[in-house]
């Protein structure tokens, strides 16, 4: 056992600086990377509060819809993609909400952000949904609201306000939507 | 332990001292923006221009019952072992 | 706002309980894993929400190896469930069925028949953008038992384009030797690996991974044998247990792309060398192309390219019993090439996303080995001894496989 010890010593020495520059170029180097990225922002620019930026985008049915014409509602918009698999799991809920509040001065406009229309198409056959889909193929409107999660929602109040900026969805986060929903329709 | 010099412990103390005294942004930053030419930088690509980064045949592991084995046939008869997993990529939702 | 997963990280590496020989090791590589894991407790900072868990399904699968008289088939089953989008258990049943004789049996003993069991559940944990894995395998046959357990933590950050990743494995070995009773040794291995990987452009990811792995104990087959010049015997030789250092400590580096094309396919690369303290130095290098067709089939190809130099204490001749203090002729341990040539295709049936089985998929993956020894030969060969022939000899890799996704 000494004698492993004492040849296994010497073989760590053997590749001894090449070993330890690697490590101390790695340590540095990642130190580096945590500070780089640590400084980075996780969030999104905070936008609630404040008015909501204006866009028109072309919805399946054809014509165009512009997001100031829904003055008067509470909208959600939400940003989503066929190829996110909780933006697919999250289209449901938002059916089963449409269903309830739609006549209560409630809309939703599910902006899809697939670079091709046809992709969003096919899935909408498979997971239906009564609400105005819309087509943002150029990410412009992605952008605009700077969207840094797939999926991501943005409720809009009546004055056309921005009160909340939800990215990401997990499960049960529909009973969030609803909260805002109820707590915007008594102002 | 050579290769950890003093500048790397300085750094690595004053990174240390900044996460656990606060998870202060403000002051994380004017250090980091004082000694790191990168800290301006903005990642790339958006989340919503993953579309082929999502799709399963840019997957690191399309099927992990299948690599899995796979690697197991070369382990089990090659002299080399290790470094061969991948991890990233993906729709990076949520 | 500081995460518990990294700490965890470092607090175990700190804690671990080693032996002399591979502390010696982790004196160079545990003050590595404290700094990463302290790096790691930054990348928290502002964190919002997740990634997003492995994807559920269950594999039903055949896999079949024949190759050099030998063949190993048997049944791979994988189950894997997502419990609240946080939580994630799978678990493994893996079986190889043993018969034929290897060169190295062929020159030694005679054939034999083997079952080999291996089970491995695993639980990965999800919590904003961090994942961490951990699993436990045993593998049983009736010489041999190991039992390992694995834990791993990944990190997504900068806008989820980086991935960093830390994982630490260890291993005991319980190793025994068939018409042997009295026989049981013991081997440990551990492995600390770290991994990146960086979305470069919106159809680019690349990434590198380094692994350092210490194995500690009795390390060496207990069939395989040196052979030694003999004149006292018919075939001019005689055989003699290997005899292996009692530790082995080696470091892989690899780097990794995946591209996407612009027509819907896409191409991967990988490359990875690798060193170790019993002086074996090997390079491999894999190119691969994936084509799928409308939804339902995908066609892949790859090439495999592997080369090694061997261990400091190989020969395939040795001139009498006790020559060195160690001496393998295990052919792992040689000079060769190997060329590996793969395809395979896939056929899918898309149910609905809203549905429960979401949906299911046929495979077929052949895999085409071949082996190339520069300095082991044939011993079975009737020639002069030490001018037999070098061997070499190829397989056929078998994976046929159903899933379905739910």
């Amino acid at each position: 056992m000494t004698n492993m010890n004492t040849a296994l010593a010497t073989s760590i020495l053997a590749k001894p600086l090449s070993a330890n520059r690697m490590l101390q170029f790695l340590v540095t180097g990642a130190v580096v990377v945590a500070l780089t990225i640590g400084s980075i922002s996780a969030m999104a620019k905070p936008l609630s509060g404040e008015e909501s930026p204006d866009f028109t985008l072309k919805s399946r049915d054809g014509g165009n819809i512009k997001l100031s014409e829904q003055r008067g509602n509470i909208v959600l918009v939400n940003f989503w993609a066929s190829w996110c698999g909780p933006c697919r799991q999250e289209l449901p809920a938002f059916e089963a909400l449409y269903q309830e509040y739609q006549d209560l001065g409630v809309e939703i406009l599910a902006v899809n952000v697939d670079d091709e229309a046809e992709k969003a198409k096919v899935l909408l056959q498979d997971i239906e949904v009564s609400f105005p889909v819309l087509f943002d193929t150029s990410g412009e409107v992605s952008q605009l609201y700077d969207v840094s999660a797939m999926p991501t929602t943005v409720i809009v109040d009546r004055d056309g306000n921005v009160r909340l900026l939800h990215p990401g969805y997990r499960k049960g986060d529909e009973k969030k939507y609803e909260k805002a929903i109820k707590m915007l329709m008594r102002e | 332990m050579g290769f950890l010099n003093k500048a790397s412990i300085r750094l690595l103390l004053v990174a240390c001292i900044a996460t656990l005294s606060s998870g202060c942004a403000s002051t994380f930053e004017s250090i980091n923006e004082s000694i790191n030419p990168l800290a301006n930088l903005e990642p790339w690509v958006k989340p919503y221009e993953r579309s082929n980064l999502a799709d399963p045949i840019m997957s690191m592991d399309r099927n992990p019952v299948a690599s899995a084995y796979a690697k197991h046939v070369f382990e089990s008869r090659e002299g080399a072992r290790g470094a061969d997993g991948g991890a990233g990529g993906g729709c990076g939702c949520n | 706002m500081v995460p518990m997963a990294a700490q965890v990280v470092v607090v175990a590496v700190t804690k671990i309980q080693t032996t002399p020989a591979i502390a010696q090791n982790m004196n160079m590589v545990k003050p590595v894993l404290v700094a990463l894991g302290l790096i790691l407790s930054f990348l928290f900072m502002g964190a919002t929400k997740a990634a997003v868990l492995p994807i559920e399904r269950a594999d039903l699968l055949y896999h079949s190896y024949e190759g050099d008289g030998v063949t190993i088939d048997g049944p791979s089953v994988l189950l894997r469930k997502n419990i609240a989008g946080k939580v994630s258990v799978s678990a493994n049943y893996y079986v190889d069925t043993v018969s034929g004789a290897s060169i190295d049996v062929r020159a030694t003993a005679s054939p034999y028949e083997e079952v080999r069991k291996e089970t491995t559940v695993g639980l990965d944990y999800l919590n904003n953008k961090t994942l961490l894995s951990t699993s436990f395998t045993n593998s049983s046959e009736n010489d041999f038992e190991a039992n390992s357990f694995y834990v791993g933590v990944s990190q997504d950050f900068f806008g989820d384009l980086s991935t960093i990743s830390l994982s630490y494995s260890k291993g005991w070995d319980v190793v025994g030797r068939r018409g042997d009773e009295s026989f049981e040794e013991e081997a440990d291995r551990q492995k600390f690996g770290l991994g990146f990987s960086q979305v470069a452009t919106k159809s680019l990811i690349v990434g590198f991974n380094i692994e350092h792995i210490s194995d500690e104990g009795y390390l060496n087959n207990p069939y395989r044998a040196v052979r030694f010049l003999d004149s006292t015997t018919d075939r001019g030789f005689s055989f003699a247990t290997e005899k292996y250092p009692n530790t082995r400590s080696s470091t892989a580096y690899s780097i990794n792309a995946n591209y996407y094309l612009p027509y819907r396919a896409a191409i991967y690369g990988d490359a990875r060398i690798y060193n170790d303290t019993w002086g074996i130095k090997a390079q491999n290098v894999k190119l691969g192309y994936i084509h799928p067709i409308e939804d339902d089939w995908i066609f892949e190809v790859f090439l495999r390219h592997y080369k090694q130099d061997k261990a400091d204490f190989y020969q395939d001749l040795f001139s009498r019993p006790d020559e060195f203090n160690f001496m393998a002729r295990d052919k792992e341990m040689s000079t060769y090439t190997g060329l590996t040539a793969g395809v395979s295709v896939s056929y899918e049936w898309q149910f609905s996303q809203t549905a429960t089985f979401k949906k299911s998929a046929v495979h077929f993956e052949w895999d085409y080995m071949t082996f190339d020894y520069d300095d082991f030969r044939d011993a079975t060969a009737q020639t002069p001894v030490g001018e037999e022939p070098l061997f070499g000899f190829s397989a056929n890799v078998l994976r046929i496989f159903a899933s379905i996704w739910y």
